[in-house]
């Protein structure tokens, strides 16, 4: 059952993901991208991580995927204002790629692969044990977070912002 | 305590919202009578011609508030396992909360004065 589960969770993350790269339109990709995180959020489930699939579903799914969206409206995605590629740099891109491919495989070889066995039964991914652990062993960390917080809203606000004159 | 094979039933709940969304659409797509004219498959902008297309550089106040909802966001998600825990960690945790929520409210308080909600 479980096992049937994460083979169709697996598949769909993977076309998503693959009409992510291949949508000709952005706004697609970025609808693509969302189909592909609650998938992922799905696989967040099965491995007993339901703390990190509601924060993927809320913040990624929800907050981030709007800040894309804004992103890509916030370009002129006119037609003729797209760049057109010169050969040359066609033809470096795919050396350039297809080296790096080649390094991939090789380091793949060269690797062993070790002896990985999941931790099957583990709690740390509740919400109530995630909560735990944070607000005892990780409490600076997360009060440090709120000073990021307010950096971020310091550096957004001062970023986008038109100063009066 | 819940384990993955409780939020079957969200995963189902979720199909059904889905699948309900689709037919629907689906449905009234063939049902529905088509009449297809020129004018009726004209853009309509409050009767006024259309100019160009949709695609125009949209004003950055969109995308300050979009990424200001997210900090806001992501501080409420720290509340849910505070919540969870509301009793156990008892009055220490309480004041944890505080001062990490005091800390988004200078921010919060910056943002206002500095108009950055402001529509003008």
């Amino acid at each position: 059952m479980s096992l049937y589960l994460f083979l169709t969770l697996a598949i769909l993350t993977i076309i998503s993901a693959l009409a992510v790269v291949f949508s000709k339109n952005p706004m697609y990709s970025v609808l693509w991208l969302i189909v592909c995180f609650f998938t992922i959020a799905g696989h967040y489930v099965l491995l007993n991580a339901q703390f990190l699939a509601i924060v993927h579903l809320i913040v990624y799914a929800g907050a981030i995927m709007v800040l894309f969206l804004f992103v890509v409206m916030l370009l002129n995605l006119n037609a003729d204002t797209e760049p057109h590629k010169s050969n040359l740099s066609k033809i470096a891109s795919a050396i350039a790629a297809g080296l790096f491919f080649v390094v991939l495989i090789a380091s793949i070889r060269a690797t062993a692969l070790g002896e990985f066995n999941l931790p099957n039964k583990t709690n740390i991914g509740f919400v109530e044990e995630v909560g735990k652990k944070l607000f005892t062993d990780f409490l600076l960390p997360f009060e440090i977070s709120s000073v990021l917080f307010l950096s971020a809203m310091i550096g957004s606000v001062l970023l986008a912002k038109k100063e009066k004159k | 305590m819940s384990t993955s094979i409780d939020y079957l039933a969200l995963a189902v709940q979720f199909m059904v919202a889905a699948g309900f969304v689709v037919t629907t659409m689906v449905a009234t797509h063939l049902i529905g009578p088509k009449r297809k004219t020129a004018d009726k498959l004209e853009n309509f902008e409050c009767g006024i011609e259309s100019k160009g297309n949709a695609r125009i550089p949209f004003s950055i106040k969109y995308f300050l508030i979009a990424i200001l909802f997210v900090m806001f966001d992501v501080e409420v998600i720290f509340m849910y396992p505070w919540a969870v825990n509301f009793r156990e960690l008892g009055q220490i945790g309480f004041m944890e909360m505080l001062f990490f929520t005091g800390t988004l409210l200078l921010g919060f308080l910056y943002i206002l004065k500095k108009g950055a909600l402001k529509w003008h």
